[in-house]
């Protein structure tokens, strides 16, 4: 039986190998690309356009020292990856993308966006960022109705209340489909692994016949749960359940899961608090009001350490940590990123109270860091 | 069964045999290739313990180098170095190893446990290595770094990074001051930073002070001075990995 589950996970990691060709496809057919690499893009309007939204390369070292030509070193590497695929024009989706879509998040994005905007045309939203205060709700909801406007002109095209109701309930869908996915974690014994878990966040981020994808997750999911009542049990997965949570990372968290999940740590990955993952799932799109309105309280909402204050962030973690039963708590935050930094100290005093283990690491897309790596976590669940 | 715990770490490797009750311990510098210097720190505490040829060992490796090593179990220098320190200094509520290219500290429960750790950063600022390119440029041995007359006047240094630190003591010297002084300087600055490193996660009890560098007892003085905390420097603080190995290999920690 698990060779029909791995079959999938097989179609679904040569689906995410293809995404770009998808993209080139979708282009020429002459749908506007809209790149973007933040979470609090609202996806929803963009494809309410009839645009596709794609999450722009930023997780690798490669493009970083051609970036360090117009940016400083002691950067976050996050925004030196991004500047620099564009700069190299080696980031396929943002080869096609017609315009880039970014938020003032953090101070080192928004004046990487004055620059990377003399690339590609750049809308770029002011987030403000204090979470659920009428003020920011008001200015956050003008932002997305600019946005709307731009989205129109670009693509010739008028956002209706109904494609955006439509556009939301395919979201709410994805989303619904991902935390389906996400709570196999739920079950009493382990399922599925951190690496599979940011397999099917790809997915779900690199395919775009949604339709289709949400239809292949919810069948794997089915697949999982009917094995699992069938009493059919992994042998491959190891004691301590770890949470994850820190920076947005995408592929490059790869290296953190791997040696987590390696035999000297013994551990099993068991969600991710990250953008692209629970951060966004967790909160839906409310159908039931004036969309719009909607949308602003959904992407407010987003406990991102940009926000001030965010203790949000610290309850959606002891939730997941609870739901998921972790045993300790692996916050991942990358160099010169000086918001998930300072937050770390709340967080670790937060999960205390609760009794829950907690490392953090600074790190970044290299695999210089690999032994310290390893020693760090290693020593971390010798103490669990 | 003998239990042996063999701590390869960036400058040193440690070997202690442990009998039950006493051990024995030898020493070696790590050099380029840490499996040999691994296989010499078996052999000598097998030596030492006067074990008949061919008696079985537990091999229990930590240390950076853990992994180029046979042994029956691998366990990281963090839960090592705790019950190596525990053993040597029971009443300690925290640990402090500066090594040669990091530094921690550990929080222990009552029984020795692993309750909480911080590593330094990335890099070797204040470190043993720190130290040591700071004692060739002084033209000092290591040994003889902390060696510094009472009345010294202290020269505050600024830089932690071994690199602009260098550049730093050069254009002292060239002012004209006191090797001493630099000496006590570049101390405190370590002692500095150890303190903050404790503090971060721990705020009462006696520290024992493990590594390397605890063998320079006016470092652990200043550090004594900057943490307003009793710290315990146990005569073998250097063997507290290979220590904890052994002991957790022969399942007393």
């Amino acid at each position: 039986m698990y060779n029909d589950i791995d079959k999938i996970f097989d179609e679904m990691r040569e689906a995410v190998r293809q995404g770009a060709v998808a993209i080139k496809e979708l282009k020429e057919a002459g749908r506007p690309v809209i790149g973007t690499y933040c979470t609090f893009t609202p996806w929803e309007l963009v494809n309410a356009a009839g645009g596709i939204s794609v999450s722009l390369c930023s997780t690798s070292e490669k493009p970083i020292a051609a970036a360090e030509k117009h940016l400083p070193r002691n950067l976050c590497p996050l925004i030196k990856s991004s500047y620099g695929f564009a700069l190299t024009d080696t980031c396929p989706y943002f080869h096609f993308c017609d315009m880039v879509v970014g938020e003032t998040t953090c101070d080192g994005k928004k004046k990487m966006y004055e620059l990377l905007g003399k690339l590609r045309p750049t809308h770029v939203m002011q987030l403000p960022q204090r979470r659920e205060h009428p003020m920011s709700l008001e200015l956050w909801k003008r932002e997305i109705i600019a946005l709307k406007e731009r989205l129109e002109e670009l693509c010739g095209t008028e956002i209706s209340d109904e494609k955006l109701a439509a556009s939301i309930s395919l979201r709410n869908a994805m989303h619904a489909a991902a935390l389906r996915f996400y709570d196999l974690s739920k079950l009493p014994d382990a399922v599925i692994t951190g690496k599979e878990i940011m397999l099917v966040s790809d997915y779900l981020k690199f395919t775009f016949d949604y339709e289709e994808s949400i239809a292949k997750v919810n069948e794997l999911v089915d697949k999982i749960v009917e094995n699992y009542i069938d009493g059919q049990r992994r042998q491959d997965i190891a004691a301590h359940r770890i949470l994850i949570t820190g920076c947005p990372m995408g592929k490059s968290l790869e290296k953190i899961v791997d040696v987590l999940e390696s035999p000297e740590c013994a551990s099993l990955v068991v969600g991710f608090e990250n953008c692209g993952n629970l951060k966004c799932s967790h909160y839906k799109v409310r159908e039931e009001i004036a969309p719009l309105d909607a949308l602003a309280e959904k992407y407010l909402s987003i406990p991102c350490s940009v926000m001030s204050p965010n203790s949000e962030r610290e309850e959606l973690l002891r939730h997941y940590v609870e739901r998921y039963r972790a045993d300790g708590v692996v916050d991942v935050i990358l160099q010169a990123c000086h918001t998930y930094n300072v937050e770390s100290y709340s967080i670790r005093q937060s999960l205390a109270e609760e009794g829950v283990p907690y490392i953090a690491v600074e790190t970044d897309y290299s695999q210089g860091d690999l032994g310290q790596l390893a020693t760090r976590f290693g020593a971390f669940t010798e103490m669990l | 069964m003998a239990s042996v715990g063999i701590d390869i770490g960036s400058t040193a490797t440690k070997g202690v045999l442990w009998k039950g009750g006493c051990f024995e311990c030898y020493l070696t510098p790590t050099g380029w290739t840490p499996g040999e210097s691994a296989a010499k720190a078996l052999a000598q505490v097998r030596r030492r313990g006067r074990l008949p040829r061919g008696e079985e060992l537990h091999v229990t490796a930590t240390g950076y180098g853990r992994n180029v090593f046979q042994a029956d179990r691998r366990v990281t220098e963090i839960t090592c170095h705790a019950a190596g320190a525990h053993y040597l200094a029971p009443q300690a509520s925290t640990v402090l190893d500066i090594g040669g290219q990091d530094s921690k500290v550990i929080t222990l429960s009552p029984n020795g446990k692993v309750t909480d750790f911080l590593m330094n950063d990335k890099c070797a600022a204040g470190t043993g290595r720190f130290l040591q390119n700071m004692a060739v440029q002084l033209g000092c041995s290591l040994a003889d770094f902390g060696d510094i007359p009472e009345e010294t006047p202290f020269q505050l240094i600024n830089s932690m990074c071994a690199v602009f630190a260098e550049s730093e003591v050069i254009g002292l010297l060239a002012q004209g001051v006191a090797k001493e002084s630099i000496r006590l300087g570049l101390l405190d600055s370590v002692a500095q930073r150890a303190a903050n490193l404790v503090s971060r996660i721990s705020d009462h009890g006696d520290i024992c002070f493990t590594g390397g560098c605890a063998q320079n007892s006016l470092l652990g003085k200043l550090i004594e001075k900057k943490t307003g905390r009793h710290v315990i420097i146990p005569e073998r603080a250097q063997y507290a990995g290979a220590l904890g190995a052994a002991l957790i290999g022969a399942g007393r920690a």
